[in-house]
This record gives structure tokens, sequence and C-alpha cells, in this order.
């Protein structure tokens, strides 16, 4: 299935309804940390129902990158806009606000360790107070659409690798946002469990979901290529680079 | 004002899976709440001193301005007769209400405290006393000094002045003391919790870190340390006021004999004011906490 934002069903929309399909921008963006500078004059529009990889070398910026996405950062240069607000002006119940609507899978997945694993996956909804019953229903479909129903009681250091990646999905997932950043998902897991886990993103991604993965694991990016249609950024000497299909 | 009241209904309001969200700190909890619990042990005492210091100052202050005593010391024989003559001058004189001449009973029993029972006080040469209560007028002290100094040689008065202003004075200070006391409790109960805030903020920076990640606002995270520590007061104090009233219950009256430390206690309504201890201190952690969270919570991203 094609994404729906292509060039010909935005066209007929105007200024304002286009602008709802851009869900985060960011403008000229630089970031330093200290003295030093980690990337600069990077300019990108995540639209809606697209499919991003981000790759590059390690300490290249991909994690700032993506933090720069759903505003635990602010740039030190350029404007980073989230679903059409500029963060600068943002206040930090904004950002919390965002921050609903954008799920994050985290490098090293970050559960509060002392609650089991289905409270872990429903904490986006205890915290924004939308833990209702009628919730209930949804998190038991998402734990075992990510397959992780027989785990729900389990509490996060039991979990293996590949385990903790698909509940860091699932809470992701479970407040049904707009974009979804996922920072090395398949980092710890086998090739088997990482096919998977990029099935779950393709199909995520069908359901109009914007989608971007940070890996440097190019061998994944081919693989999953294939399945759908994607684009490829790669951050390397300061700069944002489209990588081409030569890839 | 409102907004605060709004946060306390916050507080108070959340359900019990926001609590958990916080893990529970076994140590750090129970030191709170014994914190707490001494902080208002002792607080009930120190009210307990200010009211009955209060108490003395008043009843001194009242009694003592009113009443004036007449010692003559005069021989034996002539004893009797001074006396008559001091009490002739006394009823002549403006602004007294009554004057009496303490009988051998009652002289006994103010020397009884010094020199035991059955002092045979009528066969010692000690002097006589006249109690005068002065009317709402006043009395002219210089005045009936003199007269009595012309007619009653062997009188002295006595209008308490001299022992009196120190003895209110010390129970003035002493009342105060009290007040410093609890004002000192109530600093003490700030930076205990606020340490303790601060460390359990600091303990937790992962699961705030975490809780923002998934979209929880600063109001959240902040409520979540607040009620802890907020109730962990106010059962803290609760127990430690329950504790001090229940001491202050079983110090042996004297009755009335009592002096400053047997009257150490509550009288009518004072007794509601220990009540108001634990309230203050949930008051005291719930804004040491939310000061202390909302300056921890801005440094985070």
């Amino acid at each position: 299935m094609k994404p729906f934002l292509c060039s010909g069903t935005t066209r007929r929309f105007g200024a304002s309804r286009e602008r709802e399909y851009i869900l985060i921008e960011l403008e000229n963006v630089a970031y330093s940390y200290g003295g030093g500078e980690l990337f600069s004059d990077i300019s990108l529009t995540l639209s809606r129902g697209s499919f991003h990889f981000l790759t590059g070398p390690s300490g290249a910026g991909k994690t700032t990158f993506l933090k720069l996405c759903y505003g635990a950062l602010v740039p030190t240069a350029g404007r980073v806009g989230l679903f059409g607000t500029d963060l600068h002006g943002m206040s930090r119940d904004d950002v919390a606000h965002c921050r609903r609507r954008i799920g994050v899978v985290h490098q090293d997945c970050q559960f509060l360790d002392h609650l089991p694993v289905a409270e872990n996956v429903a904490l986006p909804l205890t915290v924004s107070g939308q833990d209702k019953p009628t919730e209930l229903v949804n998190l038991k479909e998402l734990m075992s659409w990510v397959g992780i129903t027989s785990r729900a009681g389990a509490l996060p250091p039991e979990l293996s690798g590949g385990e903790r990646q698909r509940v860091a999905l699932a809470r992701a997932l479970i407040m049904s946002p707009d974009v979804i950043l996922a920072d090395e998902p398949t980092g710890n897991v086998d090739w088997e469990m990482s096919q998977r886990l990029m099935r779950l993103l393709i199909e995520l991604n069908r359901m109009g979901k914007t989608v971007v993965i940070a890996t440097h694991d190019l061998g994944l990016i081919r693989a999953t290529k294939a399945h759908v249609q994607s684009r490829v950024l790669r951050i390397s000497d300061r700069r944002m680079h489209l990588a081409g299909a030569d890839l | 004002m409102k907004q605060y009241l709004s946060v306390l209904k916050r507080v108070f309001t959340r359900d019990a899976a926001a609590d958990r969200v916080v893990p529970p700190t076994g140590i750090t909890a129970r030191l709170t709440l014994f914190s707490a619990g001494a902080m208002a042990f002792l607080a009930v005492f120190a009210l307990a001193l200010s009211l009955a210091a209060g108490r003395l100052a008043d009843r001194w202050g009242e009694d003592l301005a009113r009443s004036s005593t007449i010692r003559i010391s005069a021989p034996v024989d002539q004893l009797p007769a001074q006396t008559a003559a001091a009490l002739r001058v006394l009823e002549e004189t403006p602004g007294i209400a009554s004057v009496r001449a303490l009988d051998a009973e009652e002289q006994r029993a103010l020397l009884e405290p010094w020199f035991g029972p059955d002092l045979p006080v009528e066969t010692l040469p000690i002097p006589q006393l006249i109690e005068v209560v002065e009317a709402d007028v006043g009395l002219d002290a210089e005045g009936l000094r003199l007269r009595l100094s012309a007619e009653v040689p062997g009188a002295v008065l006595d209008d308490h002045t001299r022992w009196r202003r120190p003895m209110i004075a010390a129970a003035s200070r002493l009342r105060l003391m009290g007040w410093v006391c609890i004002l000192l409790l109530v600093g003490a109960v700030a930076a205990m919790i606020t340490l303790a805030a601060n460390a359990a903020l600091a303990a937790n920076a992962r699961v705030i870190s975490v809780l923002r990640l998934v979209g929880a606002t600063d109001d959240y995270i902040a409520d979540a340390f607040v009620r802890r520590f907020t109730l962990r007061a106010l059962t803290g104090a609760g127990l430690g006021t329950l504790a001090g009233l229940l001491a202050i219950m079983a110090l042996p009256g004297v009755g009335e004999t009592g002096g400053i430390l047997t009257g150490l206690g509550f009288q009518g309504w004072h007794w509601i004011l220990p009540l108001l201890v634990p309230p203050l201190a949930a008051g005291v952690a719930f804004l040491a906490t939310q000061i202390a969270a909302r300056r921890v919570l801005t440094e985070l991203a």
C-alpha cells in the first residue's frame, strides 16, 4: 500500500490542511554538545504516513536527532516544529502533551522496573489520566499483537532482549500516536526477532503512522525496503544526506 | 491561593494507580514518618508550655496587681494593738475593697512548706500579715505608706510590684520561647521534608525521565511525590500529636499548689490547638515538596 501522503492527494487541500500532514518539521537545525558541533543545517519534514530510516556511524547523532524530534532536546540553532507549533514557544506541559502523540521506542527501553509489564505498557494511559476500563481491551489486544501476553505479569528485568523491545514498542503504541520514533529497535535481538519487529512497524505504517527508525544495521534496511516505501537518511560529516537507491 | 487549593484537591483525589508510578521507598518513608511524629510530639509540649506560661503570666498579672500585703513586726505584746491600728488606718483609706488580718492557721499554712506541719506559730515572734485587696479605683501606695509609718511604726506595705514584675516578665518570656520553639519545629519539619523530598527525587531521576518520556506533565510527577510526603507528614504528625497529648494527660497533677511545671497542659478550648499540629505539618510538607519537586523538574529535559 502506498502511504497516503503523495503529491496527488495533498495538492487538493488548502494550506492549513496541508499543515496537518506535516507532523514534525526541522528547519536548519544544529545541535552542539558543550563546544563541539554534532551536526548542523539539517532540514527535514516528517509527514503523516511517511517511513524513514535514519542511519550513520555511531556517535553521528542519530539519538540526538530523535530527541530533537520529540522535544527532549532543544536545538542550538534553527527551528523545530511539533504538530505545527514551534518548540521554542512551547511550555513544558505543551511538550508533555505532544509526547502523547509521539511513541518513542528508546534504545535502552526505559521501563519502570518496579511495575509489571502490563502496567508499563499502560503507563502513557496512566499518566494522561486515560486508564479507563475500556482501554484495558486495547491493552490486551496490543499485547497479543506484539506477542507478550504471556509476560504481562513479569517485571521488566525478567524479560529477554526481544521481549523488552516488543514491550517498548507496545508502550509506544498504546496512545495510538501519530508518529513512532524507534532508536535501534533491533539492537539487542536476533535476526528473526528483528524481522518480526520490522513487520510490526511496517504494519503500523500501513495504518497511517509516521515511522522513523534509527539503525546502523544496513542489512535490516535493505531487507525492509522491499516491503515499504521508505526514505533513508544518513547523518555523516555533521550533515544529513538523503541516501540513494545504491544503499 | 486558589491555585494551591486546586493542587491540594488534585493531590488527595488522584487514584492509586498514579501512586504506583513512583517506587515505594521503605526507609525514607519510615524516617519521614518518625521525624514528623517526633516534631509533632515536641510541638505539642512547646504549645502546652506556651499556653501554661501565658496563663501563669495572666494570673500573676491580675491577682497580684489587685492585692498587697502589710507586714507588722512588733514585740509580741504590742502586736494586737498595732494590728488594730493598722486595720483602722486601712479602713479609712480610699481605694481599698477589703482588708483582712490573717489568722494563726493561715500563717501556719504559709510557713508549712518551709518548717513542716504543726509549727507552734503562737509562741514564735513572727510578724502579723494583713491582706489588702484593692478596689478598681486603685490605691495610693505612697500615701498609705506615709500614714502607716506615722501611726503604726512596725507596719511595712508590700504592694508586690517589686517581685511581680520580674515574675510576669519571666512567664511572658517563657511563653515567647514556647512559640519560638513551635516556629523552629515548623522550620525543622520543612527542612526535613525538603531533604527527604530532594533525596527521593534524586533517587527516582530515572523514573522521572521515563514518565516525561511517555508524556507525563510536571504536575503529574510532582503530585506523585507531594502526595506521598504530605500523607507521610500528616500520619507521622498525627501519631506524634496523639502521643504528646497522652503524655500531657498522664502528667501527674499537684492540684492547688501547682505552679508552672505542674500546670503544663491544656485548658478549655486550648485543647483544639494541638489538633492543628498534624494539618500544619501536612501543609508544611505539601509546600516544601511542591517547591523541591518544581525546582528539580524544571532542571530536567
